[in-house]
């Protein structure tokens, strides 16, 4: 309890905000790095998965790739890219994205897949084109899915983007790592707060937009009749 | 007219759905594929709109084969109806039915208009038009799913056992919903089928077919049902049970028709 106090003490010194160490600084790192490994990821997963799910061809691909990345340490990984790339963002950006790009996949592959085939065959059948299937009927039923992807995505690279300080000085791992190395354990749990909180904090935007996504696929759940709407 | 000319579909693991099928469907007219499932009589129908491309053989439709076609083109240019409606699930049933109205480049105000009068059309309550499907019932979500299917006025509707997923009594309203409307409009429609009574009901011509859409028998229901060419249709039209065998009982002075089992199913008019 006293460490924790300790830290929280830390959290509020004014001295830690400032200077060109500031926390904010730190977060601001922290939350720009671990989005461009998201998007990143979401750029090749998103579009990958969809069209493995809308084709149904490469399904055995997905499962090894899913299974098998999931089951690879990060820090392990770290180390490897370290070792090949060097001291920098490279090799941090290259683990992350191997520890994002699976659940993104599986979450746009699972999204389109579970996508009612009567309800797709009939939209080909009354002359969608495949783009307008995919775009008009697949994605929309299957966002609250992809989206539950990206969620899990975010949520595991802003935790582990701690690692990136370990090779390139970047983000609220840095409070972490010096706290180890000079036995501060104010910093070091300090900083561990605030990846939690940040954590936290995605999480909750994450939960909203899934929410939004399931209004869009599933109208009727959370639809007022037209009677009962107040009109603007 | 659409024509099917010797077609066959074969699939690559060898399953032949359709071995060589022929027939001539003449414009404005209702006909029937019935059959038990494994006949092929989807397969057929999802060839006039090239859902299924024959393995041999070609489809017409007035004198043009649809091979020559774009796949899209072609289906936007036919209503296709299915079981359950086919509507989608996160669109209201206005923009369900002005779907391919939209996507050929009618304004939405417009395409909502006469989206408002098809499901009057078809018997809907406009007041529905902002609901989503899943808010409908069985018969309504069926109705919507025709009104989708006119929207862009075809000649020509396929229908996919459009009303077997609803209970009975429905059913038999949507028939005769079916067929005043078909009065009115003179559509060329394609009807497919396990139930020979709807396939009675519904047809001007029943086209029964046994596995592999081998043409067992084809005639009007009334032939059909007078002469059934084999053991095949008997059992399947189910010729010499109570029901089909009808027979007249004078009762007060009047005929009533009772069947096999001496049940009254109506009185004879003279």
């Amino acid at each position: 309890m006293n460490l924790f106090l300790e830290a929280v003490q830390w959290l509020l010194d004014p001295a830690n905000w400032a200077g060109p160490n500031a926390l904010g600084l730190r977060i601001l790192e922290h939350i720009g790095f671990s989005a461009v490994v998201v998007l990143v990821a979401a750029a090749i997963g998103i579009p990958a998965g969809t069209l493995i799910g809308h084709t149904g061809r490469g399904r055995g691909a997905i499962i090894a790739i899913t299974g098998g990345a999931r089951a690879l340490p990060t820090l392990g990984l770290l180390t490897i890219f370290g070792l090949w790339l060097g001291i920098g963002l490279e090799a941090p950006f290259l683990a992350l994205l191997v520890l994002a790009l699976p659940p993104v996949l599986a979450g746009a592959y699972a999204g389109v897949e579970s996508v009612d085939r009567a309800t797709v065959g009939a939209a080909r059948a009354i002359g969608l084109t495949e783009r307008q299937i995919l775009m008009g009927v697949e994605l929309p039923l299957a966002a609250p899915v992809i989206i539950g992807g990206l969620r899990s995505a975010a949520l595991q690279v802003i935790s582990t983007a701690t690692l990136a300080a370990y090779i390139s000085d970047t983000g609220l791992g840095r409070p972490i790592f010096s706290g180890l190395k000079t036995q501060q354990y104010d910093m070091m749990l300090g900083g561990s707060i605030l990846v939690a909180l940040l954590a936290l904090l995605v999480e909750l935007c994450f939960q909203l937009v899934q929410s939004a996504a399931a209004r869009r696929a599933e109208p009727h759940r959370t639809q007022t009749p037209a009677s009962e709407r107040i009109t603007a | 007219m659409i024509e099917f000319d010797a077609v066959r579909k074969e699939y690559p693991d060898g399953t032949v759905a359709v071995e060589r099928f022929s027939l001539a469907i003449p414009s404005h007219r209702v006909v029937a594929l019935v059959g038990s499932s494994g006949s092929g009589k989807t397969t057929l129908l999802r060839m006039v709109n090239r859902m299924v491309d024959p393995t041999e053989g070609s489809v017409r439709i007035d004198d043009v084969d649809v091979r020559s076609m774009d796949r899209v083109r072609l289906r936007r240019s036919i209503g296709y109806v299915l079981q359950a409606g086919g509507l989608l699930p996160h669109r209201t049933v206005a923009d369900n039915v002005a779907t391919v109205p939209v996507l050929e480049g009618r304004g939405r105000r417009q395409a909502r208009a006469e989206a408002l009068g098809l499901l009057e059309r078809v018997g809907l309550d406009t007041a529905l038009a902002d609901r989503y499907p899943a808010q409908l019932s069985g018969g309504q979500q069926q109705r919507v799913g025709v009104a989708r299917a006119l929207a862009a006025d075809p000649n020509i509707l396929l229908m996919d056992e459009p009303f077997g997923a609803v209970d009975p009594i429905v059913r038999d309203q949507l028939q005769q919903e079916m067929r005043a409307l078909q009065a009115d409009i003179g559509k060329t429609i394609v009807f497919v089928t396990h139930d020979i009574d709807e396939a009675f009901a519904l047809g001007d011509e029943v086209v029964v077919l046994r596995t592999g859409a081998e043409v067992a028998q084809r005639g009007t229901p009334a032939e059909i049902l007078a002469n059934p060419a084999d053991e095949f249709v008997a059992s399947f039209v189910g010729a010499g049970t109570a029901r089909r065998t009808l027979r007249i009982r004078e009762v007060d002075g009047r005929d009533v028709v009772v069947d096999g089992d001496d049940r009254p199913t109506g009185v004879l008019e003279r």
